[in-house]
């Protein structure tokens, strides 16, 4: 993980989701949501599957039921930012 | 001719009319080469349909949020992101490009892909999403062909709708008054066809599996909410009992507006009971009114916690309560607690799929395991009860140990209020649904321990006779007049009695005619029942001395079968009847 000095900086970071229903539509699209405000460029990746989190139909097809290990990946100016509002929205249990 | 289609009866009436099938457009997309030189017009027809699908999608999610509330507004958000979706979107502009098809063409490719995704997916609830993605498909679509989704609000002609299941985006924009009922294929007692069929007062029949397979619009379908039957292309003869049963109903429920405000009392002025009602969803609240219910027999909390990604917390069950404890006070409500499965609410790994549902891990059983879900409900109800009249009724109860582990959690929920200052009624009384024979026969020890009973035939009859009633092979053995499943309830009522408690009926054989009168005689307090049923049976009991009933009823435990049991009852009713009242209130199925 590289410092926050540099002006792109990229993220990278594990997240178990907690929401007992997994990854569904609400979460989702809040999620896609917050991912659109950002500027970096930020993938999720499940099982050796990379989708561009910024996509809900990627999301949604990534298939995250509770419990599954997540890798979420941000790279940009504010990669660092981004990737712990996203996390929050990941990790949030309901 | 006469294609019989069985489903769950959710809401009541009859209707004859056209079928109107929807949700079933699917647009033929046939695939177009076009020169390079059209790529940029495809491209914009493409943006141009997304913006217009927008645009309808945003008045629909304002439609709704004003006539449904903003929860149900909701789903909309993730529509609207799909048509933003840029991967979506870049992959249809690359195969337009590349490939130089026609837009409509690439489109369907591309959600053709994300549907065979998702149909892979294991979770029932991400594979449903397949609806919502159908849907904004569908709306692109039609943009791109120029074909306006037939807008539902179109319909000019009296119509029943057959639908797969049908979306508040559906229901929104229904003409309400040239609609005759719904048919559906998927769906329970809660969905929201139910909710709108009930509000509307039209007949409703869900869960048939293939209404949409065997009905084609335009065909004549005889719905009967009451049955749960649908008849598609019925035979004249058919059409005609029909319409003659409508009739007689018609008539019956105008003779019987006289007996909103009359008490169901005996002939002979012996014996009163309480005619009360069931209730379900806030809309069928204005139904006790109508048809005179006497409060509330059975309040079914279910609707709250179904459908729906989140529990209730305490505040919205507190609403939701005090709203019916007000709206029928001083009279009474029974709330029963939560009376569901536990696999509707835990994740799969926890539980195994029940080999019984009956049998297995529900009501009371789910609720002590999960005391966080119950006291919250608890606490909902006391707060609840300073609003009303509330009684609390424990569901699947089968022993006396259940009923205190039960009760424990109640006080411990009591405790906590009056530590917080919240009011609530101390005196709140506590009783059970009666369904599981093993309670039934230890109803003198439950008794001493509760407040009242509300007997639940439907399961205790299931139960008692080791019938499940969805299957078609055992089903005629499902007999409310067996003798056995008499002499229980014979046993429940004395033991309240001989303890002073209050005994009542919220199961469907308190509304059955041939019943209804021989319970009165057997000593239950009150019947409890679906609103529309209640007038009948005020008339019937209006119409038989307390003396005869009781008669009647100690004769029947008497008697070997149900056959005999029914033939003696019907015999009974013919001579204890007028001629007049008694072809009202039997009209034949």
């Amino acid at each position: 993980m590289e410092g926050k000095k540099s002006k792109v900086s990229k993220v990278k970071k594990e997240v178990v989701i907690k929401n007992k229903y997994g990854l569904h539509a609400r979460p989702a699209a809040l999620f896609v949501q917050t991912a659109n405000k950002f500027d970096a460029a930020i993938t999720l990746h499940k099982d050796g599957q990379e989708v561009d989190a910024k996509s809900i139909m990627s999301l949604l097809s990534l298939g995250a039921e509770s419990g599954s290990v997540l890798y979420l990946v941000a790279e940009g100016e504010d990669a660092e930012e981004a990737a712990q509002e996203l996390i929050k929205i990941l990790e949030k249990d309901e | 001719m006469n294609r019989k289609i069985k489903g769950i009866p959710a809401s009541g009436g009859i209707a004859v009319g056209p079928a109107y099938c929807i949700g079933k457009e699917e647009y033929s997309v046939t695939k177009v080469t076009i020169p390079s030189s059209d790529i940029p017009t495809e491209i914009f027809r493409f943006e141009d349909a997304l913006i217009k699908t927008r645009k309808e999608i945003v008045s629909l999610q304002k439609k709704i949020a004003q006539d449904l509330g903003f929860d149900h507004a909701q789903i909309f958000d993730a529509h609207l992101l799909v048509l933003e979706d840029r991967v979506l979107v870049e992959d249809v502009i690359s195969q337009i490009r590349n490939h130089r098809v026609n837009v409509e063409f690439a489109f369907s490719q591309s959600i053709k892909k994300y549907i065979d995704t998702f149909s892979k997916l294991e979770d029932e609830y991400l594979k449903e999403r397949i609806i919502d993605i159908n849907d904004v498909s569908r709306r692109v679509l039609a943009k791109l062909l120029n074909k306006e989704k037939v807008s539902l609000a179109q319909i000019k002609d009296k119509t029943i709708i057959i639908a797969h299941d049908l979306s508040p985006s559906d229901t929104a924009v229904l003409p309400k008054k040239n609609i005759l009922g719904f048919v559906t294929d998927i769906g329970g007692m809660t969905s929201h066809t139910v909710i709108i069929a009930r509000s509307l007062g039209i007949p409703a029949v869900v869960g048939t599996q293939r209404a949409t397979s065997t009905i084609t619009t335009g065909e004549t379908v005889i719905i009967d909410g009451v049955e749960g039957v649908v008849i598609a292309n019925p035979s004249e003869k058919v059409i005609r009992e029909y319409a003659e049963k409508l009739k007689r109903e018609k008539k019956a429920t105008k003779s019987y507006a006289v007996y909103k405000h009359l008490k169901a009392e005996t002939r002979d002025k012996e014996r009163c009971v309480e005619v009360a009602a069931n209730i379900e969803l806030p809309e069928e609240l204005p139904l006790i009114e109508e048809f005179g219910g006497e409060g509330i027999g059975l309040y079914r909390t279910e609707y709250l916690f179904l459908g729906k990604k989140d529990l209730p917390d305490e505040e919205e069950q507190y609403k939701a309560y005090s709203l019916v404890a007000e709206s029928v006070r001083p009279a009474k409500v029974i709330v029963r607690t939560l009376d569901i499965g536990g696999d509707k609410f835990l994740s799969r790994p926890e539980i195994p799929h029940d080999m019984h549902p009956f049998l297995g891990w529900r009501a009371i059983r789910f609720c002590l395991a999960r005391p966080d879900i119950f006291k919250t409900q608890m606490r909902a109800i006391l707060r609840a009860s300073v609003h009303g009249n509330l009684k609390i009724m424990f569901p699947m109860i089968s022993g006396v140990e259940e009923l205190r582990n039960a009760k424990k959690l109640l006080h411990q929920a009591k405790d906590e209020l009056r530590k917080e200052g919240i009011r609530y009624d101390e005196q709140i009384p506590v009783g059970i649904m009666m369904e599981v024979p093993s309670a039934a026969m230890t109803a003198d020890i439950l008794a001493k321990e509760s407040d009242f009973f509300s007997i639940g035939t439907n399961d205790l009859i299931q139960y008692s006779l080791a019938v499940d009633r969805g299957n078609e092979k055992v089903a005629y053995l499902y007999e409310p007049a067996h003798p056995g499943v008499l002499r229980l309830l014979q046993q429940i009522i004395r033991a309240a009695k001989e303890n002073n408690i209050w005994v009542g009926m919220c199961g469907e054989m308190a509304s059955e005619v041939m019943f209804s009168f021989v319970l009165v005689g057997m000593g239950l307090d009150e019947l409890s029942m679906p609103p529309p049923r209640i007038p009948k049976i005020k008339k019937l009991i209006r119409s038989i001395c307390f003396s005869d009933a009781k008669r009647v009823a100690e004769e029947v435990v008497k008697l070997s079968t149900a056959k005999e049991v029914e033939r003696y009852i019907l015999a009974q009713l013919r001579e204890l009847l007028k001629k007049e009242d008694l072809a009202e209130i039997f009209i034949k199925q």
